[in-house]
């Protein structure tokens, strides 16, 4: 057996799994940089005002921080050339501090750029076939998809034909360009939910229908926020077909009914809240069954074309388990230790995914220099067909390792400071910038993570707690996705000071559910003893191979809660 | 007439680079140890007038009063905690903003 395409195979190790620019993408990002340079100008000149610029500086990601500028870049489902992550850590190097920051939407930010050198960035971006287009505003954002897609062993099949599909028909779409608010879609194309489709506006499930056809389950109206909702099902089963016309659809009673009033209710979970998910469905149904589906009809054609990018890349034929790696992993402990918490089974015998850590014990989550950038380009190419993935967790992913190379693959992010084992457990943690950075901040959420990281900086101890996820957002947007962390911790400001409330047991996957609140806000300092109390708590309380959110969910919050309390009548003041 | 209970000095973001800069006597200051102080509602009015020139001028952004406390030495430094934030650079970066000599201090 042979897993070689021949036609695809030209060039060992070259980049086959991700979309290349057409002639028509090409020319547009050209434009809308050549159009927003000449807009930066005319806004240094003073013949924009602040308020007049405000807009077109959002429409390519640029927003006014707290120290400076900071810039969005999207990185279309996650997916990354070694070529691109070089391009974005020169523009590091050159433009902004040497570092930059990947967030939970498959974004990464610069937080140093100048307004004046913008429009060069945005050139630099655009020659490796990037932008920051729609990575703000009230527009359908950058679509995000599982960090897997094409290469889990769990996949029905590969999301990102859908998602690029849908960027094509989402960018620059005019009826779409100023919808009530931003409009976020993820997609998914596996039976484990790892791109949290119930939190998002839109949520896509590949799915098989008896027949063995291919189509969507489509979920509406979840998302985080102010107002946390869990996305409800409104297209059981959507031919791929009707899919444009259907997302359309939905868009359009969004866009008629959706609240305009009041800014904080104008997330189409809102709309899906306030009327039930059964009015929407009906409307969405009417207008689908009312409108010219002619201009939406899906063009089998194209969608083959988008899907033939994400082709596999050339593997070899290799036996399923690799005789070397299991000596290696005799051999050196921490190397053992990095494969069974960070390397996942792969869909092609004798390869893995590698789930590279951007959490070391104590540093910023998310965060990457370009030196590690560098390495990461340098580890993809060698070992993984030069393609990346960043992750919704804030962790960068090598989709094709072999076996056979991982020990080489772990010795070399070693030596970067990337090779952390801790993919999933207590000191990975999501966090937003929070007041480090963020304008709207109301506490700081870096420092929390630090802290945290730090208590559980033993990692033998990690492995016992297992899985767990904690996530941490500055302030009630929940950029961080506080409320889907098994503990979730929210930065307020009580009486001038910083303070933290907690959740328990909310989840981002299939099972979806929002962190209930633990009580009152607790103060920076108290934060890891609160996190320390829980998990010993669940340690103590855990039956054979449960997760902490499965503890949690057994025995209940209220035991939780309980618990807490006495320790603070211990002394402990939580 | 509002009440005005702290000292106050007049914060913004630069328009070309977005560094965060304070009113001082003659122009705006990348070290916030440099800023006015206004004493009295009309001085941070007076203040704040400025401000909304350099606005219009193009030469600052995102502008507004902060309260602050004056120290031993006459400097000011911000009450709350996002300002003194940002007088620095962030907390977790020691190596970044004006705490490192970035800019101004
Ligand atoms: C300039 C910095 C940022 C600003 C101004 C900002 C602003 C916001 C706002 C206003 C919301 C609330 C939306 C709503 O529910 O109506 C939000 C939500 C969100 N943001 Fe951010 N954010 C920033 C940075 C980030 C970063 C760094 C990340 C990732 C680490 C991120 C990811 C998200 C996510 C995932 C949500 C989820 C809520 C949802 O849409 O359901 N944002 N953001
Ligand atoms: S959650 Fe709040 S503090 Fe954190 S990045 Fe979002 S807007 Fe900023």
């Amino acid at each position: 057996m042979t897993a070689v395409d021949l036609r695809v195979a030209q060039r060992p190790n070259a980049p086959m799994t991700t979309y290349r620019y057409d002639e028509y993408d090409a020319a547009f990002v050209s434009e809308r940089v050549a159009e927003f340079r000449e807009q930066v100008n005319r806004r240094l000149s003073g013949a924009l005002t602040e308020e007049e610029f405000r807009p077109f500086r959002l429409m390519n990601g640029l927003y006014l921080q707290l120290h400076a500028y900071m810039l969005r870049v999207a990185i279309p489902y996650g997916t990354l050339t070694a070529r691109q992550m070089r391009r974005l850590a020169d523009i590091a190097d050159k433009w902004d501090k040497g570092y930059g920051h990947f967030t939970t939407r498959q974004n990464l930010q610069y937080n140093w750029p100048k307004l004046v050198d913008t429009p060069d960035i945005l050139e630099s971006l655009a020659e490796v076939e990037m932008h920051a287009i729609q990575t703000s505003g009230n527009c359908i954002r950058n679509v995000t998809a599982d960090h897997f897609a094409g290469v889990a062993p769990d996949e029905i099949e590969d999301p990102r034909p859908t998602a690029e599909f849908l960027r094509q028909w989402s960018s620059l779409h005019s009826e779409f360009s100023f919808l009530p608010r931003k409009f976020k879609i993820a997609v998914t194309g596996a039976a484990h939910d790892r791109a949290a489709i119930l939190v998002h506006d839109i949520g896509l499930r590949i799915v098989k229908n008896d027949t063995g056809e291919i189509g969507y389950q489509v979920v509406v109206g979840g998302g985080l926020g102010r107002s946390p909702f869990i996305g409800k099902v409104v297209g059981d089963f959507v031919p791929r077909k009707d899919l444009l016309a259907f997302l359309e659809a939905i868009l359009r009673v969004y866009n008629r009914f959706g609240r305009r009033d009041n800014k904080y209710k104008a997330r189409v979970k809102i709309l899906v809240h306030e009327k039930g998910i059964d009015e929407i469905r009906a409307a969405v149904e009417a207008e689908f069954a009312a409108m010219d589906r002619s201009a939406f009809a899906h063009d089998p054609e194209e969608f083959e074309r988008i899907a033939a990018f994400f082709a596999p890349p050339p593997y070899e034929s290799l036996p399923a388990t690799s005789v070397s790696l299991r000596a290696a992993k005799l051999e050196t402990p921490a190397f053992a230790n990095f494969v069974d918490v960070n390397v996942g089974a792969h869909k092609i015998p004798g390869y893995a995914i590698v789930t590279v850590s951007l959490k070391p014990i104590g540093g910023v989550p998310g965060d990457a220099t370009s030196e590690q950038m560098r390495v990461l380009a340098d580890a993809s190419e060698r070992f993984g067909f030069g393609e990346l993935r960043v992750s919704h967790e804030q962790n960068i992913i090598l989709p094709h390792v072999k076996q056979d190379d991982l020990f080489a693959l772990w010795s070399m992010l070693d030596a970067a400071g990337l090779a952390t084992a801790n993919a999933g457990l207590v000191s990975d943690i999501i966090s937003c910038p929070g007041l480090d950075y963020c304008s709207l901040a109301t506490a700081r959420s870096i420092p929390i993570a630090q802290a945290i990281s730090k208590r559980f900086s033993d990692m033998s101890r990690q492995r016992r707690i297992g899985k767990l996820g904690v996530k941490i957002s500055g302030c009630i947007n929940a950029c961080g996705h506080h409320h889907v962390g098994a503990i979730g911790i929210l930065g307020l400001e009580k009486k001038g000071q910083e303070s933290y409330q907690i959740t328990l047991g909310g989840d981002p996957t299939f099972s979806a559910s929002i962190g209930e609140i633990l009580g009152p806000g607790v103060t920076a300092e108290q934060v890891p003893d609160v996190v320390e109390h829980l998990v010993d708590y669940y340690l103590a309380e855990r039956e054979e191979g449960e997760a902490f959110i499965d503890t949690w969910r057994r025995i209940g919050h209220a035991r939780f809660k309980d618990v807490l309390r006495r320790e603070g009548e211990d002394g402990a003041d939580i | 007439m509002p009440v005005f209970k702290h000292p106050q000095i007049l914060i913004a973001s630069n328009l070309t680079d977005g560094e965060v800069v304070f009113l001082g006597p003659s122009g705006w200051e990348r070290d916030h140890r440099r800023a006015r102080v206004a004493r009295k509602a009309d001085e941070a009015t007076a203040l704040e007038d400025l401000g909304k020139r350099d606005i219009s001028a193009n030469r600052v952004v995102d502008v507004y009063l902060a309260d602050v406390e004056i120290g031993s030495d006459g400097a000011p430094t911000p009450l709350h905690y996002r300002e003194k934030m940002r007088v620095k650079g962030p907390s977790v970066r020691l190596d970044l903003g004006k705490q490192a000599g970035e800019g101004a201090l």
